[in-house]
């Protein structure tokens, strides 16, 4: 087991008071896995992935704890974590495109980078080179400037930078969101490429697109205001969606083929509640046409068949 | 909402340069090159294309916040360009936009109401108060707002989707023929957007015309009557959604549909390569009934 998740919060200091933007979450991801975690916005799943790797100033550590190859993570320990920070866990920060330091070109900013890590630019200079030409970039490219580069070109050097110390676990956030579907195939199967030969271990993969998670992913992960709703194989849970939050999720996509003439699609009515003071019992049954008695106790996030978790009373049946 | 039928918009041989570099001295770049269509009553017409296409642009000249460098827009066959003064209000009065980013949109310092107000003052003076209070219930009744959600909020205590549904209402108090929807709902999760798309349908069914700008194959599909597909400002491939979509004709429409990810098959191994380097003198061909495709 790579990474162990367990009841894991992280809060939000506001002047209105806490916001429970990741609120007790258990999961695990296993060696090679792809795990896709997916989810709209604000639901936790950008908490999530930050949290694995640094707590920014609002965000305080609850309590929970992570451990990465049966180590503890320290989260809590800004100092502490810079150790594992690049090396063991790395991450493709949303908007990586604009990540990059305008003012340094390409080759620069990774040599000072690896060696604010104590690693020499120059012995890693060859696999560099190997591994940007693994993703259409040519050397060429470390004598540019991050403007000179294209959206897709800048999301190719995030990646590869991101990984070159071979990290356990890779947390890549809205990689291909802002990119052209022909580009976003492009980075997506790059990350099933990266995990192949082995320059991770794990990925979480963030996204709101589960299109885009069924393609590469081999597990998903659905949140949904700050709670676990549903984990299982991707194609799974893509075609038998358990909880009814993943079945309305899914049948509100369309299809290429599906037209508002022949079937008409319908949203989730509603919107999620606020994380300030979120209801007590399911975070979902508000919206939810099978909500009854019972989702006033709120249900845990079981296993209800081989390999698949979900968080609902009717699910387990 | 609209009678008669007969009011087109049309876009002829529409070309766009523009010139970069520090005092526009440097190299031109044609973001669009002669484009020619048009948007009927009644109908959705998706513009297609990836970042770079122009399908922007093509929006921006239609709403006359960029000038065309050649060709015509024209509207019940008036050219847009002279249009100035009255005229010019006129045109606003039935051509509206909404954008991506419903945020943006808003000045925030004010209550949403204020994009209301605007229109009242500007395009509606002589009405009454109740006569408008009525009009503006309606407005966002069409679009699925109760008054009271919304009425009185600030911009940040509504959610995109509201906002959106806000401005699309805010046009559709003006009696509007063509609306203009740019990327209106990349920015909406996907658990509200299929909600505003299916507005815009409910719109066409009661006549009005839309230009849907999106970059997303799937929900072009799913909406419009015709499709348009741009490549580098060019039409690579034209005609009924059903049909082109069945049956792309165009290499880059294959591609682009070929790297559309779905729910239920999986991306195949082609690479993503532009399929080939643009003809020396490429034209629009028919291929079938009202489809064609750039040779």
């Amino acid at each position: 087991m790579t990474l162990a998740v367990d009841d894991l919060r992280v809060y939000y200091r506001t002047l209105k008071g806490d916001v429970k933007a990741l609120d007790g979450v258990t999961f695990s991801v296993s060696d090679g896995e792809i795990m896709g975690l997916a989810g709209e916005s604000g639901c936790g799943k950008t908490t999530l992935g930050k949290s694995l790797i640094r707590l920014d100033g609002r965000m305080q550590l609850m309590g929970g704890t992570v451990s990465l190859d049966g180590v503890r993570l320290p989260l809590a320990d800004e100092r502490a974590m810079s150790a594992f920070r690049f090396k063991d866990v790395s991450i493709v920060p949303q908007y990586a495109m604009s990540a990059l330091n305008p003012i340094r070109k390409i080759g620069r900013m990774i040599s000072e980078l690896l060696d604010s890590r104590g690693v020499s630019y120059r012995d890693t200079r060859p696999e560099l080179s190997r591994r940007l030409a693994l993703v259409g970039l040519g050397d060429e490219i470390l004598d540019r400037f991050p403007i000179e580069l294209s959206g897709g070109q800048k999301q190719r050097v995030v990646m590869v930078l991101s990984t070159l110390m071979d990290p356990s676990l890779l947390i890549a956030d809205e990689l291909t969101s802002a990119l052209d579907v022909s580009t976003q195939k492009a980075v997506a199967e790059m990350l099933v490429e990266f995990r192949d030969r082995g320059f991770v271990k794990s990925t979480i993969v963030i996204t709101h697109d589960l299109a885009v998670l069924y393609q590469i992913a081999d597990t998903i992960l659905v949140m949904y205001a700050g709670k676990l709703v549903e984990k299982a194989p991707a194609g799974e849970l893509t075609r038998d969606p358990r909880h009814p939050y993943t079945r309305l999720l899914i049948g509100s996509l369309p299809e290429v083929g599906a037209r508002i003439s022949e079937k008409r699609l319908q949203g989730i009515a509603g919107r999620p509640p606020s994380l300030l003071d979120p209801p007590s019992g399911c975070r979902f049954r508000a919206r939810c046409p099978l909500a009854f008695a019972k989702c006033v106790e709120e249900p845990p996030f079981v296993e209800i068949a081989p390999g698949r978790h979900a968080a609902c009373w009717k699910a387990a049946a | 909402m609209l009678e008669g039928g007969s009011v087109t918009l049309r876009l002829e041989n529409v070309t766009k340069v523009f010139r970069t570099g520090t005092f526009g001295g440097g190299a031109t770049v044609n973001a669009v090159t002669g484009v020619t269509f048009d948007i009927r009553p009644g109908e959705i017409v998706s513009l297609i294309g990836e970042s770079g296409s122009g399908k922007t642009t093509v929006g921006r000249m239609i709403l006359r916040l960029t000038p065309p460098t050649a060709g015509s827009i024209t509207f019940d066959g008036r050219d847009v360009s002279t249009l100035g003064g009255r005229g010019l209000r006129d045109y606003y009065g039935r051509v509206q936009g909404v954008f991506q980013d419903p945020f943006s949109s808003y000045n925030p310092v004010f209550k949403v109401d204020r994009v209301f107000e605007m229109i009242r003052r500007a395009y509606l003076p002589t009405v009454t108060g109740s006569e408008w209070r009525e009009r503006r219930r309606r407005a966002l009744e069409d679009v699925g707002l109760e008054a009271a959600d919304v009425l009185g909020k600030y911009p940040h205590q509504l959610s995109g989707g509201q906002l959106q549904r806000l401005l699309i209402s805010r046009a559709l108090l003006m009696d509007i023929e063509i609306l203009v929807a740019d990327e209106i709902i990349s920015m909406l999760d996907a658990s509200t957007r299929i909600d505003v798309l299916n507005i815009l349908g409910d719109l066409r069914d009661r006549g009005l015309g839309v230009l849907f700008v999106t970059h997303d194959l799937a929900l072009g599909n799913y909406l419009s009557d015709r499709v348009v597909i741009l490549q580098h400002g060019r039409i690579v491939e034209m005609g009924p959604t059903a049909k082109v979509f069945a049956n792309p004709v165009h290499p880059y429409t294959r591609m682009l549909l070929s790297c559309v990810p779905q729910l239920t098959a999986k991306w195949d191994a082609t690479t993503n390569d532009d399929p080939r380097a643009v003809p020396t003198n490429p034209v629009l061909q028919l291929v079938g009934d009202d489809h064609y495709v750039e040779r």
